[in-house]
């Protein structure tokens, strides 16, 4: 029974990561329509940022939370800088800005191994959620009870902002149909960077607050990438509902599939992609893009 | 007409043919033979993808995988205790439905969509090599013990193994230069440039892409049982999507849609990284740098672009030396 409800936790909390890595990832792609290949390096690289403000320097660390801010600053700082230097230049041109994406994701991890070397970094849990929560005869690890929080509050603030504030709406107009939003007066470029950058952040917040769990590892952005590409081809692209149910389903097969059949398991995240493909190519949640 | 574009293109395959076939003799040792070995086949393997990205227009970020499964399917059945034909027919066979059930999935989209679900599948074929390991050995790999001697000919060594790989060389390039001129790959640049008017004179286009696919990941399994042979040792690194990048670097860089194109790609690769790789670690830095550096700049690949600054180069020098003549003319335009 404890097994079960762990690894039922356990699956929540993977999939509110996935939530955090994917939304960015869905948005992007639907008002840009590419695919953000950095955006497991983007993750990775708040990771070890993260990382390394909370463990500090010779004693003067930062704590934790604040860390996974800063990193996620710095992460959003680098995908604004990487959309307005590099994408901007190849604008319209989604197969050039795909494959630019996919080099800087190798520049990026390369740089990653060479700062911070091969070896994984393990992240303490931050000392306030240490623990584990008793519910009559259950027990819950708070901190991933914690993750689940934060992903769901992200999500609600996320929804807010797209579906409340002015912004929202424009990038909504922006996914929708780029030219007409253009047409209205909408600056569809500014649009792009603040949404790659928010992306980026989200990722890179992600990969930070995933730390105590995963660890940080020269690859985890290519063991993340592919987790995201496969939420949103299950989700539906541009859908924020679609990458949290996603996000969830993909979090309970990979966690599932990990414990019951542990070499099948990254093969079992296919099954729903090939049922939806066949099924639903736009995705649960998705509509044609044009 | 016809004929004798044919007949060149065979004279041009022969002189390149003869030309590669004395590459041992001028080479100094061995460790150049097989860097020359290893070109061949990465240029099967990007002819192959060059199929797809240059005259279907759908770009592939999972070839890596079908080119392992050939490998795999090689290994394992080796490992097995089959005899070498029976793995290298069977693994090609293995290789073909894989591509097959790849095609099936990731050509009910184009464009980026296209991108995703192969790299999605590219990324799942890895994760089988790297986690099913009563089958592949996970990260410690797979050892080929030998090396097979087709007709009684051994290919133990670095310069029968060259042969080896040249002649599967030259039959991929014959077989892309028939295959691009033949009415099927006429029709499949259409599907390239105008899918909806194919469609409308009755083509199918999803079969024309299908059977490109197809061919595709023919030509990637011979490269990948050909690679499995040269190393004599397969491992999940073989598969991971650095491996895919790589050879889409190759096709780009020398241009997707010319047959020249991916094997210049393939040599410019495949040298730089030996020469890279002996002096510093940084290979997959350059690789990303080489990737952005060609995309902005030369988009369109080294062989076309390289034709492109040699016509208006040789058109500025012919402006020069006429220019008297051309003073007082008006340009028709």
């Amino acid at each position: 029974m404890t097994f079960w409800l762990l690894l039922a936790v356990n699956s929540i909390t993977f999939g509110g990561l996935l939530f955090l890595l994917s939304a960015g990832f869905s948005l992007i792609f639907g008002l840009m329509r590419i695919p953000n290949l950095t955006h497991g390096s983007l993750f990775m690289l708040g990771a070890y940022f993260g990382a390394s403000l909370a463990l500090g320097y010779r004693g003067a660390a930062i704590n934790f939370w604040v860390a996974a801010v800063v990193g996620a600053l710095l992460v959003a700082a680098v995908g604004a800088l990487i959309e307005r230097l590099l994408l901007r230049r190849l604008l319209g041109e989604q197969l050039a800005q795909v494959l630019v994406t996919l080099g800087i994701s190798f520049m990026i991890a390369d740089l990653c191994l060479m700062g911070w070397g091969g070896d994984p970094i393990s992240v303490a849990t931050p000392p306030e959620f240490e623990g584990f929560a008793r519910i009559g005869s259950l027990v819950f690890p708070i901190y991933r009870l914690v993750i689940i929080l934060v992903a769901v509050a992200v999500a609600i603030a996320l929804w807010l902002m797209l579906d409340r504030t002015r912004l929202g709406a424009m990038i909504r107009a922006g996914v929708d149909d780029p030219e007409m939003a253009r047409v209205v007066g909408i600056r569809v470029s500014r649009l792009f960077t603040i949404v790659f950058a928010l992306g980026a952040g989200l990722a890179g917040f992600a990969g930070m607050i995933g730390s105590p769990i995963l660890s940080v590892y020269p690859g985890l952005d290519t063991d993340m990438l592919p987790l995201a590409l496969v939420v949103v081809i299950l989700g539906g692209t541009g859908s924020l509902l679609g990458s949290f149910v996603g996000s969830m389903i993909i979090g309970v097969i990979y966690n599932f599939g990990q414990a019951l059949l542990p070499e099948l398991a990254y093969f079992i995240l296919f099954l729903p992609m090939l049922l939806v493909l066949v099924l639903r190519p736009q995705g649960l949640f998705g509509r044609q893009l044009p | 007409m016809m004929r004798s574009a044919t007949r060149m293109r065979s004279w041009r395959l022969l002189a390149l043919g003869l030309a590669l076939a004395g590459i041992p003799y001028g080479l100094p040792g061995s460790y150049y033979v097989n860097v020359a070995s290893q070109i061949l086949l990465y240029a099967i393997f990007a002819l192959g993808l060059s199929v797809l990205v240059g005259y279907a227009g759908l770009v592939s970020l999972g070839h890596a995988g079908l080119f392992g499964l050939a490998c795999y399917g090689v290994a394992y059945l080796l490992a097995a205790g089959h005899g070498h034909s029976i793995a290298i027919v069977t693994s090609l066979a293995i290789a073909i439905l894989g591509t097959a059930v790849f095609a099936a999935l990731s050509l009910r989209t184009t464009g980026i969509g296209f991108i995703m679900i192969t790299l999605a599948l590219g990324e799942i074929l890895w994760g089988l090599a790297y986690r099913w390991i009563s089958i592949t050995n996970g990260d410690n790999g797979i050892n080929v013990a030998s090396r097979p001697s087709p007709f009684g000919l051994s290919l133990a060594s670095a310069g029968q193994f060259y042969y080896a790989t040249l002649l599967m060389f030259l039959l991929a390039v014959a077989a892309v230069s028939m295959f691009v001129h033949s009415p099927l790959g006429a029709a499949l640049r259409g599907t390239r440039d105008q899918p909806r008017r194919m469609n409308a004179l009755g083509y199918h286009v999803w079969m024309i892409r299908f059977w490109a696919c197809l061919f595709s990941g023919l030509l990637t399994a011979i490269a990948g049982i050909l690679f499995v042979y040269y190393n004599q040792f397969i491992s999940p690194q073989t598969l991971a999507l650095t491996s895919s990048a790589e050879v889409l670097l190759m096709v780009i860089s020398g241009g997707a849609s010319t047959l020249l194109g991916p094997i210049v790609g393939a040599a410019l690769v495949v040298t730089v990284k030996n020469v890279v790789s002996a002096y510093i670690e940084r290979w997959n830095f350059m690789l990303g740098a080489i990737f952005v550096a060609i995309v902005l700049l030369m988009p369109e690949g080294l062989v076309p672009g390289t034709a492109r600054l040699w016509r208006s180069a040789a058109r500025a020098l012919r402006g020069r030396s006429d220019l008297p003549a051309a003073v007082g003319r008006t340009d028709p335009q």
